[in-house]
C-alpha cells in the first residue's frame, strides 16, 4: 500500500517532503471552493442545498486530510485509523438521522 | 543540532517505530475528537431538521461576511502550519519559527472576528438564557439555534485558544534548537491538530452560516 504514494525526496527520516507549489496548490482549491460554497447557498435548490454544502465541505476536508496532514503519504495503519475513525462517525450518524427521518411514517 | 532530541526512547526498536507509534497515537485522539464534534454536529442535525424554519432564521442573524473572513483566515493558517513543518522536515529553524509565528497571527485574527461576533450577538440580546429576546416566531427554537451556536463555536474556539498556546511553547522549543531534520515529531503532532480544528470549522461554516441562505 504505501507503494501508492507518489515518488518524492524524502527527509532524513524517511518522511515524504510535499513540495511547496503543492501545498499552495491544495490552498488555491480549498480558496475556491470556499467562494464556490458561498455562491452556492444563495441560489435556492430546495432540499439540495444542504447536500451541496456538505459535498463542498466534505471535499474541502479530505483535501487537508490527504495533503496538509500527509496521509496520502502515510503508511496503511494510520489509513485505517483514519478510516475507522469516519466508519464510527458515520455509523453514528446514519442511525440516529434514519430514525428521526423514519419517526412519520 | 539537537542530538539528544532524537534520542529512542527504550521501549522502541528504532526511531521509525517511535515515530509512527506517536502518529497513531496523535490520530487515535484526534478519531475521538472527531466523535466529540460528530456528535454535536449529530444534535444541530436533528434540531436543525425538526425546527428547519427557527434555524434559517437563526442562520441569516449570523453575520456572513465575519464568517467568511474567518474560513479563509483559517484556511490560510492552515497552510503557514503545514510550511512550518515543512521546514521542520528540511532543519530550517528560522522559517520554522517564522511560519509557527504567522499560525499563531491568523489564529489570534480568526479568535478575535469571533470574539466580535460574540459581542454582536451579547448586543443584540441573541445569547440564549434570561437575557435572551428574539421578537420574531418561533422565538424559543431560535434561541436553541443560537445555544448550538455557542456550544459548537465555543468548543471549536477553546481548541483555537489551545492550538495557539501549543504553537507558542513549539515557538520556544524551536528557537531553543529542539528541532532538527531527523526529529521534528512535535510540529508535525500540532500540526495535525491545527488541521483538524480547520476542518471543524469547514463544516461549521456552511452548517451554522449558509444553510438557509437561499431565500
Amino acid at each position: 500500500m504505501t507503494q501508492r504514494a507518489i515518488p518524492l525526496p524524502t527527509d532524513e527520516s524517511g518522511h515524504h517532503v510535499v513540495p511547496v507549489r503543492l501545498y499552495l496548490m491544495i490552498f488555491g482549491a480549498l480558496m475556491v471552493l470556499t467562494a464556490v460554497t458561498v455562491w452556492a447557498a444563495t441560489v435556492n435548490l430546495g432540499p439540495l442545498n444542504v447536500v451541496v454544502a456538505l459535498l463542498i465541505a466534505g471535499l474541502k476536508a479530505t483535501l487537508v486530510i490527504l495533503y496538509f496532514m500527509h496521509v496520502r503519504y502515510s503508511k496503511p495503519q494510520v489509513w485505517i485509523f483514519v478510516g475507522a475513525g469516519f466508519l464510527w462517525l458515520a455509523i453514528m450518524i446514519t442511525l440516529t438521522i434514519s430514525d428521526y427521518l423514519s419517526r412519520g411514517w | 543540532m539537537a542530538e539528544a532530541a532524537a534520542v529512542v526512547a527504550h521501549q522502541f526498536d528504532d526511531a521509525e517505530q517511535q515515530r509512527d507509534s506517536v502518529s497513531l497515537g496523535m490520530w487515535l485522539f484526534l478519531i475521538q475528537e472527531i466523535m466529540f464534534f460528530g456528535g454535536l454536529f449529530l444534535g444541530y442535525t436533528v434540531y436543525r431538521y425538526k425546527y428547519s424554519e427557527a434555524f434559517r432564521i437563526g442562520s441569516n442573524e449570523l453575520e456572513l461576511a465575519w464568517g467568511g473572513i474567518n474560513t479563509v483566515v483559517l484556511i490560510f493558517s492552515s497552510l503557514t502550519m503545514a510550511l512550518a513543518v515543512h521546514a521542520a522536515q528540511l532543519g530550517k529553524r528560522k522559517a520554522i519559527v517564522a511560519w509557527l509565528l504567522a499560525t499563531i497571527l491568523l489564529g489570534s485574527v480568526f479568535l478575535g472576528i469571533k470574539g466580535i461576533e460574540y459581542t454582536h450577538k451579547f448586543e443584540h440580546h441573541l445569547v440564549p438564557g434570561p437575557g435572551f429576546h428574539y421578537e420574531g416566531s418561533h422565538a424559543r427554537q431560535v434561541q436553541l439555534f443560537f445555544s448550538f451556536y455557542f456550544v459548537m463555536t465555543g468548543m471549536h474556539a477553546l481548541h483555537m485558544v489551545i492550538g495557539v498556546g501549543l504553537l507558542a511553547v513549539l515557538v520556544w522549543m524551536a528557537q531553543a534548537g529542539k528541532f532538527d531534520s531527523a526529529y521534528y515529531s512535535p510540529v508535525e503532532m500540532t500540526g495535525l491538530y491545527w488541521h483538524f480544528v480547520d476542518i471543524v470549522w469547514i463544516f461549521l461554516f456552511p452548517l451554522l452560516y449558509l444553510l438557509g441562505r437561499d431565500r
